[in-house]
């Protein structure tokens, strides 16, 4: 059975197209990246997963049922906007919010309930951390607790709306194979949103890459390749490959560090180097 | 001084409401939104005006207009802060304005006026006080119910809304819980000093507390003594009540602050 199901789907946001005949079927249990520029559409598609936003056109099937909100089989991250908001607040107590937190009554957890949050805390190896306020974690520390919360409820499908960013290496490879380990032991399928296609090498099974409002699903071989990125990219994308890291480049230069450039003077800045 | 019985009253009223403030203003404080707070109890001037120049009681007046704006204001949404505060700010000038039109057709209402702004605990009496006992009760009551889903919306409303929580309905619901607190602080120190209880506590308690349930608790006594202390301290020294428990409230916030600061690790070391 298809864990995600995407037929003929269109999707749009404040009447604006985003993405267009989407056709794709994702395994059970397979570790999925999204790929994609800036806009492409990566956590459209997430929320789209979520019923979040209805398609205009076609159906998206989520575990054999159709899309909609608050499927407690599905896990999410959300992709990091402002931060959290600065309170001294416990990490614990930050992530336990989301222990049955559509239940109606106090925000009073039981014994199952404080045995799930220690479980999700100790899979990601953060429960010294969730002791401190929030106030104070650094930015990839706050990321870790937000991947442990989105464990909360032993989801069949995560969705992790960029999880690397603002990780260090070590940190990014540490989550990496984490994720790795939640799927063979668990079962669970994954889609991972990243910038960067390199970290993930070696570990996700497939990718999906969006561009020009279009998707193309398949192994790394298969997608990151120069005519499937030109057509999603519009313009002459050359692949190229270097001691196992592959390199997606538009007139000699890498796109996907172009992805990281949200501010010009930034790029300038980057450009002199 | 408890001999008196509008002594007795003045500590229960302001009792019953400094506990349901600190409980709901914990709430406030955490989703940001004192603003709005701060507004729905000058919202609430314009309603009590009002009714007063129809005959109606002061208070019914503040409670009709403060739930109406909060109803109003958590329909506005959440997204867009900046927004959002233009859009209560303007909804908050007008009703001021309507407020003191009111006051221009009843011209007899000075006093009236004063204790509507400034508050005056002394002369609540036996009847306000189990007005306001039943009005706790029932802010209390849905703020309990709700409390799971609106914190789980409050930190996180992403995720919140992918598990099925409606974002708006409990916008809607808290800001309708706020105002009814607020129409009770009204009636104790007043319009303009709504923040001494309902913003002070909670944001003290909040700079000392990691765990929600502490905080809130915190909360609800750090208020409930301030305004008891607040009513002694008046009667003992003839200044009005609502000075003194803005005073405690400030002092109790600032000695957070401090507290807060000195617990730093890195400053005493590792903890
Ligand atoms: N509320 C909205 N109304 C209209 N358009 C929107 C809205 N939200 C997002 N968009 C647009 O939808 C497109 C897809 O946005 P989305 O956030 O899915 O991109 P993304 O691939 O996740 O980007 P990033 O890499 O920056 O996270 C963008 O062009 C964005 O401008
Ligand atoms: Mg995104």
């Amino acid at each position: 059975m298809s864990a995600i199901e995407f037929r003929d789907v269109r999707l749009a946001l404040g009447g604006r197209l985003v993405l267009a005949d989407i056709d794709f079927a994702i395994p059970s249990g397979d570790f999925v990246g999204v790929l994609g520029p800036n806009g492409a559409g990566k956590s459209t598609l997430m929320r789209a997963v979520l019923g979040l936003v209805p398609p205009a056109r076609g159906t998206i099937r989520v575990l054999g049922r159709a899309a909609t909100r608050g499927n407690p089989a599905i896990g999410y991250m959300p992709q990091v906007r402002g931060g959290l908001p600065p309170l001294r607040l416990s990490g614990r107590d930050f992530v336990a919010s989301a222990v049955d937190g559509h239940r109606l009554g106090l925000p009073l957890y039981s014994r199952a309930g404080r045995a799930e949050i220690d479980r999700v805390l100790d899979l990601i190896a953060v429960r010294d951390l969730a002791r401190r306020p929030i106030a104070e974690l650094s930015g990839g520390e706050r990321q870790r607790l937000l991947l442990a919360q989105a464990l909360i409820g032993r989801p069949q499908l995560l969705l992790l709306d960029e999880p690397l960013i603002s990780l260090d290496p070590h940190h990014e490879t540490e989550v990496i194979d984490l994720v790795k380990d939640l799927r063979r032991e668990l079962g669970v399928t994954v889609l991972l949103s990243a910038h960067e296609l390199n970290p993930l090498l070696g570990a996700i099974d497939r990718v999906i890459y969006l561009g020009n409002r279009q998707a193309a699903l398949g192994t790394v071989d298969e997608v990151i390749t120069g005519p499937v990125l030109s057509r999603l990219y519009g313009s002459d994308i050359d692949v190229v490959h270097v001691g196992g890291r592959i390199f997606v480049m538009s007139g000699g230069r890498s796109v996907e560090r172009d992805a990281h450039r949200h501010d010009p003077a930034m790029a300038e800045h980057r450009e002199m180097r | 001084m408890l001999q008196y019985d509008f002594m007795r009253n003045a500590f229960a009223a302001a009792g019953i409401v400094a506990v349901v403030a600190g409980v709901v203003g914990y709430f406030l404080v955490l989703r940001g939104q004192t603003f709005a707070g701060h507004a729905l109890a000058h919202v609430g001037f314009t309603g009590a005006t009002g009714a007063a120049l129809v005959g109606i009681a002061p208070l019914w007046g503040l409670v009709a207009m403060t739930v109406a704006a909060g109803i109003g204001m958590g329909a506005i949404g959440e997204r867009g802060l900046a927004q959002r505060d233009v859009a209560i700010g303007i909804v908050l000038a007008l009703s001021l304005g309507f407020g003191l039109l009111f006051l221009h057709f009843y011209t007899a209402y000075a006093t009236q006026a004063t204790t509507l702004l400034f508050g005056n605990v002394l002369a609540v009496d036996r009847r306000t006080v189990w007005v306001l006992a039943g009005l706790g009760a029932a802010s209390l009551a849905l703020l309990g119910i709700i409390s799971r889903p609106l914190l789980f919306a409050s930190l996180q409303p992403e995720l919140a809304e992918a598990k099925g929580v409606s974002l708006p309905l409990y916008s809607v619901l808290f800001l309708a819980i706020v105002a009814l607190a607020t129409a009770e602080c009204a009636q104790i120190v007043g319009v303009l000093l709504v923040f001494a209880l309902m913003v002070g506590p909670a944001a003290a308690a909040q700079r000392l507390c990691g765990a929600v349930a502490a905080g809130v608790v915190l909360a609800a006594a750090l208020g409930l003594a301030e305004a008891w202390a607040g009513i002694a301290a008046a009667y003992y020294s003839d200044w009005p009540t609502s000075f003194w428990i803005t005073a405690l409230s400030a002092a109790a916030y600032l000695a957070a602050v401090v507290t807060e600061r000195l617990r730093r690790p890195g400053m005493l070391g590792p903890l």
